[in-house]
């Protein structure tokens, strides 16, 4: 295969660049408009999925994601992809038909898997950044992410209205933007900043930030982790994880109606 | 009368957050919030002192309760523990490698 057949696209997420290589140079279009703010082309990334783009494979609805590790690769099966990837090589292969959907959950996983290693992880949150500093707004599905993102002032930059991206850098916890979106349909910016706290959305008749003991922040946080892989020593990692984050971050409950004025608490 | 010793199972992970003692269970990922007698013998259980021995080094000072009374209550909570698989529960003390 010569590389005038290839895509080469780099994508990076949380400021971890990975290179898709396929061997179908129409995909390059694809991941060019998925990750529209997030690709940049040249040289390879330290980080390189091969995509092997066959004619078709079995529908996603058919098979449940399952991901486990062999010796240091971490397997990933959901019928619509087929996907290997090795952490210490920092190399791995997603097999799919030519769609943005199979590469972006294979996207997903690979970054949690990443993420593990350095204290950090995906979260079912919205996030934004107002005045420097970066707030995450987590609940699980019809919590209202979506809602308050739409509520969001001119001002705020929308990091995600779906699944946030948090690691710690230089010893501070930071929120960058990621493509993963929600039912919002846009995808964040590509942008970072320092936390400045984490709130669990609670729909209300008023907007007020309640407290919330750091012991039953922990239980919740790990509820909306993203984690794929029933996995011992990675469970282990991400409860470490979950546990220095509520040591070190505002953590607190926020209760709000679908009003605007709901942003004023996180100026 | 029999002893009975415990130990944290390797299967767990766990952390002192906020003054309760956080355990998760790395094989199903339940999580589990002690109370503060839990969390004392949690941290106590090395899998080599008789749980009767925790009980008056731990508890009995801390608490005012009696000593038998002390004692029943920790079995009840070491063997819910147990039941849980968070907690290995034996009659002798349980080996490093087992």
């Amino acid at each position: 295969m010569s590389n005038r057949e290839q895509a080469i696209v780099t994508i990076t997420i949380g400021g971890l660049p990975i290179t898709v290589r396929a061997n179908d140079a129409s995909f390059a279009s694809i991941l060019n408009k998925r990750y529209a703010g997030y690709v940049s082309s040249g040289a390879e990334a330290p980080y390189l999925l091969e995509a092997d783009i066959v004619a078709a494979m079995r529908p996603a609805e058919e098979v449940e994601l399952e991901v486990h590790r062999e010796g240091d690769e971490w397997l990933m099966d959901r019928g619509d992809f087929r996907a290997r990837w090795n952490p210490r090589a920092r190399r791995g292969v997603v097999t799919q038909s030519a769609n943005p959907y199979s590469i972006d959950s294979a996207l997903r996983i690979i970054h949690s898997l990443e993420l593990a290693k350095v204290g950090g992880f995906l979260l079912h949150a919205a996030s934004a950044i107002r005045g420097n500093r970066a707030f995450l707004l987590s609940g699980v599905s019809g919590a209202g992410k979506t809602t308050i993102t739409r509520l969001a002032p001119s001002d705020a930059i929308r990091l995600t209205d779906e699944i946030s991206y948090i690691r710690p850098v230089d010893g501070e916890y930071c929120a960058f933007g990621t493509p993963f979106s929600g039912e919002l349909g846009v995808p964040g910016e590509n942008a970072v900043a320092p936390l400045a706290a984490l709130y669990f959305l609670t729909q209300g008749l008023e907007n007020r930030i309640a407290p919330m003991s750091r012991e039953t922040a922990v239980s919740k946080l790990l509820r909306n982790i993203l984690f794929f892989a029933h996995d011992e020593d990675l469970t282990s990692r991400v409860f470490r994880a979950a546990c220095d984050f509520v040591e070190s971050v505002e953590l607190a409950q926020l209760i709000f109606r679908p009003d605007p004025e709901v942003w004023s608490l996180m100026a | 009368m029999s002893e009975t010793f415990v130990r944290r199972s390797r299967k767990t992970a766990s952390r002192m957050v906020g003054g309760e003692m956080v355990v998760l269970s790395v094989v199903d990922s339940s999580l589990f919030n002690l109370n503060e007698t839990a969390s004392i013998l949690w941290q106590a259980a090395d899998g080599r002192t008789p749980l009767r021995a925790i009980v008056e080094r731990e508890i009995i000072p801390r608490f005012e309760v009696d000593a038998e009374t002390a004692y029943r209550d920790a079995l009840d909570l070491v063997r819910e523990l147990g039941d849980q698989g968070i907690l290995e529960l034996a009659d002798r003390p349980i080996e490093e490698n087992r």
